[in-house]
């Protein structure tokens, strides 16, 4: 289908608290996504970096920032900042650049270094700002995970168990995967051993925050066939859709839905998939393996939901059933996902579709999905941002 | 000590049987929370008049969670710092949910979906007002 670039490299920084510049962790994800590329540095033609808010101004400016870090060749610059869709903005803004034939082969790169605990608003009092508004009343992210997955108890009749399920999942997924920080087994108890954070949510059923940086070396299907990688994995859509009013659940940062008074409200997780595969010409039955934002446990569930993976409220009945596992019918997290990575929010969407790739190229070892053609990621963030990639092969 | 001040100005009423304050619509009839007064965020409305208007005291109990650890600056904790509830409230003259912290000594296991909860107001420390600052909370209704 037109509308398609290639992916012809892929890299990560392992995850982790290495309390090192994001730069570096930058740095070492795009020589290795160039290796694998088998591309030099020179014939990258334009850098999409995904902004991180965390490390001062090079991190608002961090396509510049690699830029400059690799080496100044005279490439053009962008930079996305769009919360933890902001990976993917990069990409969209490198694939619809080369779609314009303006550029042949772009670097797709993001990298974080994070603070311990739980992720803070910006300083300063702003009773104007619904960030600080919810903070100052002790509204944080695992506040709305947990109300979610209150929700899927009380809607779909979901245990905590069916929760644990997915940690237990997910760590086993991760247990060779070179590049998570966490590759350590759980067990149910495990997780119900666990301090509660936001009940019914324990400690590991939420995510953490970590180091990271992941890039993506991505050109038109031209240039990947003059370079003898005609048959590399191919990004077939990115959707990056706002949400539409009225919004059906409270999302972070808000005190409040919109009033559906005037309009019945649509779920936003499920509306980003849906564009997704609209772009691709595909349906859910065509997907062999996910990668999701399980930034908790139940909200894995949710979305193999809202990509259509299994009919609303069956998504714990899928996990129990071993569906959602390596070897099972839809494989979900394969890479094991946010559990054992913890999130580094500018790198996570793009890391998320480094894994697709490798998964498409069969190079997963232990962690591979047997026969995997098409695959999707999703996410969801702060201020209305989300966004889905399907790749296939 | 003098009788605590709310936290913030115009966000909801304190006398009597408080509510929160916020807009409707004058054109759509779309209500929200806190007051918006430039244009109606409703991609099918272009109003830009809103009456302000006491959204409902009572509603149902969408979800509901807690703080298990002390959450980042700007909460301002009490010494020692103890769990509270926060709660999901759909209202539905409004067709909105609306979040706030659940009073005090009232916790989760006090607490299920569908349940009827009504809007109160009670200090939570500050760091500036040793009486603490109002804010709405959920409570169980009567």
């Amino acid at each position: 289908m037109s509308g398609e670039i290639a992916i012809l490299g892929v890299g990560m920084h392992p995850w982790g608290k290495w309390g090192r510049s994001f730069v570096d962790y930058g740095v070492a994800a795009a020589q290795e996504a160039l290796a694998d590329a088998g591309v030099a540095w020179r014939d990258i033609r334009f850098v999409s970096g995904a902004a991180t808010m965390r490390c001062g101004y090079p991190g608002y400016v961090a396509g510049a920032t690699f830029a400059q870090a690799l080496g100044w060749q005279g490439a053009e610059v962008n930079t996305s900042y769009a919360a933890c869709a902001s990976g993917s903005q990069a990409l969209a803004a490198a694939r619809a650049k080369i779609l314009a034939g303006e550029t042949e082969a772009a670097l797709v790169i993001g990298a974080d270094t994070t603070p311990k605990g739980f992720l803070a608003p910006a300083k300063g009092e702003r009773p104007d700002d619904p960030d600080w508004v919810r903070f100052r009343l002790g509204i944080t992210n695992p506040t709305y995970f947990a109300l979610y997955a209150r929700r899927r108890m009380a809607l779909y009749g979901d245990t905590p168990e069916d929760f644990a399920r997915v940690k237990v999942k997910n760590a086993a997924h991760g247990l060779a995967n070179p590049k998570a920080r966490y590759r350590k087994a759980f067990t149910m108890e495990d997780v119900a051993a666990s301090a509660m954070v936001a009940d019914p949510l324990r400690l590991m059923d939420i995510c953490a925050t970590s180091d990271g940086g992941a890039a993506l070396i991505v050109s038109s299907l031209d240039y990947a066939r003059r370079v003898g990688k005609a048959d590399a994995p191919r990004v077939a859509a990115v959707s990056t859709v706002t949400p539409t009013f009225p919004s059906a659940i409270v999302e972070m940062p808000d005190l409040a839905t919109d009033s559906a008074v005037a309009g019945e409200p649509v779920s936003f997780r499920s509306r980003l998939p849906a564009k997704a595969y609209e772009q691709a010409g595909i349906g859910p039955e065509d997907i062999d393996v996910a990668e999701v934002y399980d930034l908790s446990t139940a909200l894995e569930l949710d979305w193999i939901e809202d990509l259509g993976l299994c009919a609303r409220g069956d998504a714990a009945k899928l996990t129990r059933e071993g569906a959602t596992r390596i070897g099972g019918r839809i494989p979900v997290n394969p890479s094991g996902g946010l559990a054992c990575f913890g999130e580094a929010v500018p790198a996570q969407a793009i890391a998320q579709v480094c894994e697709l790739a490798r998964q498409l190229r069969g190079e997963c070892g232990e962690r591979q999905v047997e026969g995997a053609c098409v695959g999707i990621t999703a996410n969801q963030g702060l201020f209305g941002h989300g966004s889905s990639v399907i790749v296939k092969r | 000590m003098s009788e605590p001040a709310p936290l913030l100005e115009g966000w909801f009423t304190t006398a009597g049987r408080p509510a929160l304050i916020g807009s409707r619509c004058s054109a759509c009839g779309s209500y929200y929370f806190p007051k918006l007064d430039t244009l109606c965020r409703n991609p099918a409305c272009d109003s830009m008049q809103f009456e302000t208007v006491e959204l409902s005291r009572t509603g149902k109990l969408w979800s509901y969670t807690n703080a298990g650890y002390q959450p980042p600056q700007p909460y301002v904790a009490a010494e020692p710092f103890a769990p509270f509830a926060i709660a999901a409230v759909e209202l539905e003259r409004e067709r909105m949910i609306v979040l706030g912290q659940v009073a005090q000594g009232v916790g989760v296991e006090a607490l299920r979906a569908g349940m009827a909860m009504e809007l109160i107001v009670e200090p939570v420390p500050d760091a500036s007002a040793p009486e603490g600052r109002l804010v709405w909370k959920w409570k169980p209704a009567a």
